[in-house]
């Protein structure tokens, strides 16, 4: 007994001092990144690593509000963090981001003016995007025969049980808000009525309200149509079902954006601006793009990807056509307005 | 009849249990990565389970702190419960009030205090600051389950041995130790599993590149989970279901009881 006691308590030691030891070889500046899992090519921070001696921490959120509360809480020395367009508007409300400086971002040149100055950062000086995409309609052209390109197809009695809803108010209003012809921000109450109406009016045909179930039951041909983000459709053409295709209807939509932004509690500015800068490098940007999947904005890797997958450039995924992106709008925050948009979505849901 | 009736019954319920994780072990191996769909036959997940870094980082910090956890937890909540046994009427009754409380406790308000007293002590987030964390939630369920165990002891037991001339610490280690050690490796399990599943304390309490497998899991949710997260846990069930038999066949064989 007394000999596994005293076994325990050198075992302890000897953990304690393996957590207290990595601490103290503070030498190489560490860089914390706060992501979202599965949405940066690994071999790109070892590439990093490699060329700057600059170590990676990466950290992993799954929704934009746990990644809030986690940050405005402090204690966290995060210094690239990967939010989406309408949290990095609350974010830049709340004081919490730091001013970006431009200077030490060169590559900045390549990102598509299209996705410069956008509404939830009009004077571009917090944020740089990393990602975007849209919301459309996807379906199943085995259960579809005709052509799909409104919004309208939504409400038709033919497919009756066979749609899916997006389970996230701001898209699904703003699905309902395009079809009228409105802007995804209205906030005319007026307006906003009308787009409820719809909403209960297509409740019957529609099978069920979903987020990432939606892919899943598309591919097993359990709904014909689906409104869904352009990301999903992409996921699904990289897994090569050619039976799902994806439209942006032309009424127009919404547009989104997953952005890089440095908060202002980081520690190292200067390294989290060298990292930004390398992510917006073509190469890398590209080799990006090819891992995730989805659409990045800076111009050289977009077309690169397009060049070698001929077949994305047909896409409403990867690549809508000018016109209907003319139409699409990026959410702006509702501020005093959200009650309103809560209630409506209440309204709807209880149905 | 009844007989059937009750053999239907039985494999209705293992069915209920069982089916979710056979689902999870066929799709890990399959070839396309969306659920629901067949695209074949294929072992590459496993093959880059082991390639991945984050997977595998993610592996290691959740054995580590489930490891860590629970044994602390077991070592502090096994003396607290000889202590709170010992107690008076009154206090015993206040400490086992007291040790409800955080078991009652929804987690994310657990998990949102813990964070707000480190950040508010200045810790830095990261590995000692889960590892607390984990420690702290799993005490009172030590303590729980070291408790009956104490009461069914006969109290006869610990006064024959002192008045034989067993000094009290020869005492707890020869007579009482033993005598709750069924309740105290159940604790030491019941500790090791649920620091192994914990999602939400650990992701406010964690920090600086330490993510456990629930969190990498979670995070997961915006592109779909990989299907190396199946082979993974498909792995550690199997692991499971082999020490399961190990130690079925000890104690079936051998005369020390293992619960």
């Amino acid at each position: 007994m007394k000999r596994t006691s005293i076994l325990l308590i050198t075992c302890l030691f000897i953990f304690a001092s393996l957590l207290v030891l990595p601490g103290c070889k503070q030498d190489k500046v560490v860089l914390n990144i706060y992501n979202w899992g599965e949405y940066i090519d690994p071999e790109l921070l070892e590439k990093f690593e490699k060329e700057t001696g600059i170590k990676i921490n990466l950290d992993l959120f799954e929704t934009n509000e746990h990644m809030l509360a986690k940050l405005e809480t402090g204690g966290t020395q995060y210094d690239v963090i990967f939010p989406s367009d309408y949290v990095i508007e609350e974010m830049i409300k709340k004081d919490l981001l730091a001013k970006i400086d431009f200077s030490n971002i060169p590559n900045f040149r390549y990102v598509g003016d299209r996705f410069k100055n956008l509404n939830y950062d009009p004077t571009n000086e917090y944020s740089v995007p990393y990602f975007w995409g849209t919301v459309g309609i996807m379906y199943n052209t085995e259960m579809v025969d005709e052509e799909v390109d409104s919004w309208d197809i939504l409400w038709k009695e033919k497919y009756a049980g066979k749609i899916l809803m997006l389970d996230s108010m701001r898209d699904t209003i703003g699905v309902a808000l395009k079809k009228l012809g409105y802007s995804v921000n209205e906030t005319d109450p007026g307006r906003l009525e009308e787009a409820k109406q719809l909403l209960i009016q297509q409740r019957p045909l529609v099978n069920g309200y979903y987020v990432d179930e939606i892919k899943d039951m598309m591919i097993n041909g359990d709904a014909a149509i689906a409104v869904n983000w352009s990301g999903a459709a992409m996921d699904i053409y990289w897994e090569g079902i050619e039976n799902i295709r994806f439209v942006v209807p032309k009424e127009g939509s919404n547009l989104w954006f997953d952005c890089m932004v440095i908060p202002k509690t980081s520690q190292h500015k200067k390294e989290a601006e060298m990292f930004i800068n390398f992510m917006l490098d073509p190469e890398n940007a590209y080799q990006n793009s090819l891992y995730v999947g989805y659409v990045s904005p800076v111009t050289e890797a977009f077309e690169r990807l397009m060049q070698e997958n001929p077949e994305v450039a047909d896409m409403d995924a990867y690549n809508p056509s000018e016109e209907v992106l003319d139409k699409c709008e990026v959410f702006i925050d509702l501020g005093d307005n959200r009650p309103l948009y809560n209630r409506i979505w209440t309204e709807i849901k209880v149905q | 009849m009844v007989k059937f009736l009750k053999r239907f019954y039985l494999t209705l319920i293992f069915i209920f249990l069982y089916a979710p994780i056979l689902v999870l072990i066929v799709f890990s191996f399959n070839e396309s990565k969306s659920r629901g769909y067949w695209g074949g036959f294929t072992l590459k997940w496993y093959v880059e389970l082991f390639r991945d870094r984050d997977i595998l980082k993610a592996l290691y910090y959740t054995f580590l702190v489930a490891l860590l956890s629970s044994i602390i937890s077991t070592v502090i909540g096994t003396f607290s419960a000889i202590g709170i046994h010992n107690m008076g009427l009154f206090t015993k009754k206040m400490a086992l009030n007291i040790n409800y409380l955080p078991v009652l406790n929804p987690d994310i308000v657990t998990g949102i205090a813990l964070m707000t007293l480190f950040v508010s002590l200045n810790m830095r987030l990261g590995f000692m600051t889960m590892l607390i964390s984990h420690t702290v939630f799993n005490i009172p369920y030590v303590i729980l389950s070291v408790l009956p165990k104490l009461k069914q002891m006969d109290k006869n037991m610990t006064e024959a041995a002192l008045d034989l001339g067993a000094t009290p610490s020869y005492a707890l280690r020869k007579v009482i130790i033993p005598q709750i050690m069924p309740g105290v490796i159940t604790g030491a399990l019941i500790a090791f599993t649920l620091s192994i599943d914990d999602f939400v304390i650990s992701f406010f309490t964690t920090g600086s590149g330490v993510t456990n497998l629930s969190i990498l899991v979670y995070s997961m949710a915006k592109r779909g989970v990989k299907p190396s997260i199946n082979a993974l846990t498909t792995l550690m069930l199997l692991t499971v279901v082999i020490l399961l038999l190990l130690i079925n066949k000890r104690t079936t064989k051998g005369d020390e009881l293992i619960p």
